[in-house]
């Protein structure tokens, strides 16, 4: 507790830079791989943190120095480059996006293994620290890395938001963007330079391969809990933001514990809650609309039995036993005994000694999807000119989809039909 | 992508395996590597299918999950693990003959790791020439392949258990993110001279033996590492067969174009 305390006085200026650094990085990356994310190239981000590397190699070679300056401005070129090699491989031959990826990915890294192993058998001795560029320092930021940092940040933030719609026309719908006379192609080259300079900066906190992590992981993580693109980045940065601040804590407190590994791995267990937790698009909650989609299903075919029989004996209201209703449609029997008597709790049907009767409740909601089912019938056979004997297949699935509206609009657009294709009666 | 993120991501297998059997000894670094791979392509597929995460994110965030855990494990048990991170990310193939295979009575086999390549090269050449057929159907057309009653999910994951392999056994000598170059880059290559599927097998063999031994020259001369150096000429050989190439090269297709 007294370490939570420590951390979150931010008394000592190590943390602070340490925390800001991680924070700033964390959530200008994560708005800029929003948009790499919904143009569907996330992995691009990655294929740029490799390729970094020879630029860096090559600027310390041809300067002779470790001005971070000139570093970072030969990574921007390299990083660069290697983002205009994947476009143009894509579009220029048969090689598929991912495999061009990996490629230029792999061998700009390649190059920069060797320049680098290069550089350090040369006996430089001013070489140490470039391979700080590979794996990062969150943990030792000094004050001249945060001024980089928040200047890069607020760069990000501020273009972002000043190209906001732009960027959005240019994520959701390239083709309108370029018909309304959007220069799609600067849009876009826009677009490569921010993520580029995201996973420059970003690099020398978190290293080459988890700097792909701090694009995509937020970005993915906020998409399940939004529609709005607004709302996304916004989410996406505060993702970003207390795993920045959470990994920092964490290598606070376990000194040998690296910040820019815990970073992501924070980030990837948020991630991976919201896949599955997150209301609409998450997974359980996918799983449970299924059930309940299933459950409802089986009550209105059970209750569409019960109306049947009814229809057929002229009587809709005396008992059925279990054994009479599975014999016209085949459900297990466990399946359909736990949907009686889920309707018989809610009303529809009531229990007696000799088998299930319909209420009045159940009979009108039984009538009407029978009465959706055979509507459908004569609609499927009027309008779309199938045999009668085709369509009941379809009716069994849309009668449990249609709604009051639609049902109205049918009803007009058939003239109010007294029979369907079958000539049994429409209730 | 998914070798990439495989080579990735089979680095926690690596440190677990390292862990419980606390010897660097090839065979177990390949089980749990091994086993990591699979589990990898398979929560890819969970998070793709069932999560419905787009693909190249599900991607992305599998592998850099793993790759995190792989780290802070060495982290964790730094003072009892005889494993760095620039070996794990560029390995270092000038250290093979170092480590010989030596048995008790002092019988010296050559060096281990030759072995270990050796017989993962002739498990990979097996396990391609008996299944060619169902490798081949499954990757063109797997409807089709499914109608005749080829099980695509299991060739599937056979091939991705042999992509681990082959990304494991190259580990110590090049590194997770180079063999990447060395998974992709020949056969794309290869991909570009050719429409043949057997010829492209060839000549993908044939550019990475070639890629390997210019590139082994290319590090003498600099003094490099030899790995980084193979990577690089192996995307030489790429934007060759990318320019010149007969029938998909950029040149030939652009003087193609002008008598038309």
């Amino acid at each position: 507790m007294s370490d939570f305390l420590e951390f979150f006085s931010f008394a000592d200026a190590n943390i602070r830079y340490v925390t800001l650094g991680s924070v700033l990085l964390a959530s200008s990356s994560a708005v800029v791989g929003c948009f790499t994310l919904l143009r569907k190239r996330a992995l691009v981000g990655d294929a740029v943190a490799h390729a970094v590397l020879p630029g860096v190699c090559l600027a310390f070679i041809l300067s002779g120095t470790k001005n971070p300056f000139i570093l970072l401005i030969g990574a921007f070129v390299t990083g660069w480059i290697s983002l205009v090699t994947i476009d143009y491989i894509t579009s220029r031959s048969r090689i598929k996006e991912d495999t061009a990826i990996g490629l230029v990915l792999s061998v700009f890294f390649g190059i920069g293994i060797l320049l680098l192993t290069s550089i350090q058998h040369s006996g430089n001795a001013a070489q140490s620290g470039l391979d700080k560029f590979l794996f990062g320092k969150a943990a030792s930021l000094v004050g001249e890395d945060l001024i980089v940092f928040s200047a890069v940040a607020v760069l990000l933030l501020v273009t972002t938001l000043l190209f906001y719609k732009e960027l959005k026309l240019l994520c959701f719908d390239e083709v309108y963007a370029k018909s309304i006379g959007f220069p799609v192609r600067s849009l876009e080259l826009l677009l490569t330079t921010l993520t580029v300079f995201a996973v420059v900066v970003g690099i020398q906190a978190v290293g080459v391969v988890l700097m792909a992590a701090m694009l995509i992981t937020p970005a993915a993580a906020a998409r399940f809990w939004t529609e709005r693109l607004g709302v996304m980045l916004v989410l996406a940065a505060l993702i970003g933001a207390f795993s920045g601040i959470s990994g920092a804590f964490v290598s606070y407190t376990a000194p040998a514990m690296p910040t820019g590994p815990w970073i992501v791995l924070i980030v990837s267990m948020i991630a991976i809650m919201s896949f599955a937790l997150a209301p609409g698009r998450g997974w359980i909650a996918r799983l449970l609309r299924q059930r309940r989609n299933e459950a409802r299903i089986l009550e209105e075919n059970l209750l569409k039995l019960f109306y049947q029989l009814g229809e057929q004996q002229e009587d809709y209201y005396s008992n059925r036993t279990l054994a009479s209703i599975l014999e016209r449609r085949n459900i297990p029997k466990k399946r359909a005994l736990r949907g009686l008597k889920k309707l018989k709790r809610q009303g529809y049907i009531t229990r007696h000694p000799e088998g299930w009767a319909l209420t009045a409740e159940g009979e009108t909601r039984g009538k009407r999807v029978v009465r959706l089912h055979r509507l459908w019938e004569l609609y499927l056979t009027q309008y779309l000119q199938l045999a009668s004997d085709h369509v009941h297949e379809d009716a069994e699935t849309i009668e449990h989809i249609i709604t009051p509206e639609l049902e109205q609009k049918l009803m007009e657009e058939l003239n109010y039909p007294a029979l369907d294709p079958h000539q049994t009666r429409i209730p | 992508m998914v070798g990439d993120a495989i080579s990735h991501a089979v680095l926690p297998g690596i440190v677990i395996a390292f862990l419980f059997t606390g010897s660097r000894d090839s065979l177990p670094m390949i089980i749990g590597a091994g086993l990591l791979g699979v589990i990898t392509t398979f929560l890819i597929e969970f998070f793709h299918r069932y999560a419905r995460v787009q693909a190249d994110a599900s991607i992305g965030i599998t592998f850099t999950w793993l790759f995190a855990i792989g780290i802070i494990l060495i982290s964790v048990f730094a003072g009892q693990i005889d494993l760095d991170q620039d070996c794990v990310l560029y390995g270092e193939i000038a250290y093979v003959p170092l480590d010989l295979w030596i048995t008790e009575n002092n019988l010296s086999y050559g060096p281990r790791t030759v072995w270990t390549l050796g017989f993962v090269t002739i498990l990979i050449v097996a396990f391609i020439a008996l299944g060619y057929k169902e490798l081949f159907l499954t990757a063109f057309d797997p409807g089709y392949a499914a109608a005749i009653g080829i099980s695509t999910t299991v060739w599937y994951y056979l091939l991705m258990t042999a992509v681990s392999l082959t990304t494991v056994a190259s580990f110590e000598s090049v590194g997770a993110i180079l063999v990447v170059a060395f998974l992709v880059g020949p056969p794309a290559t290869a991909y570009l001279l050719t429409d043949d599927f057997k010829k492209m097998l060839f000549l993908s063999v044939i550019c990475g033996v070639v890629a390997v031994v210019i590139g082994y020259y290319l590090a003498y001369w600099l003094d490099g590492s030899i790995a980084g150096a193979v990577a690089a000429v192996t995307g030489f050989n790429f934007a060759l067969a990318f320019l010149f190439s007969p029938t998909h090269g950029q040149f030939f297709k652009r003087r193609k174009a002008i008598p038309v």
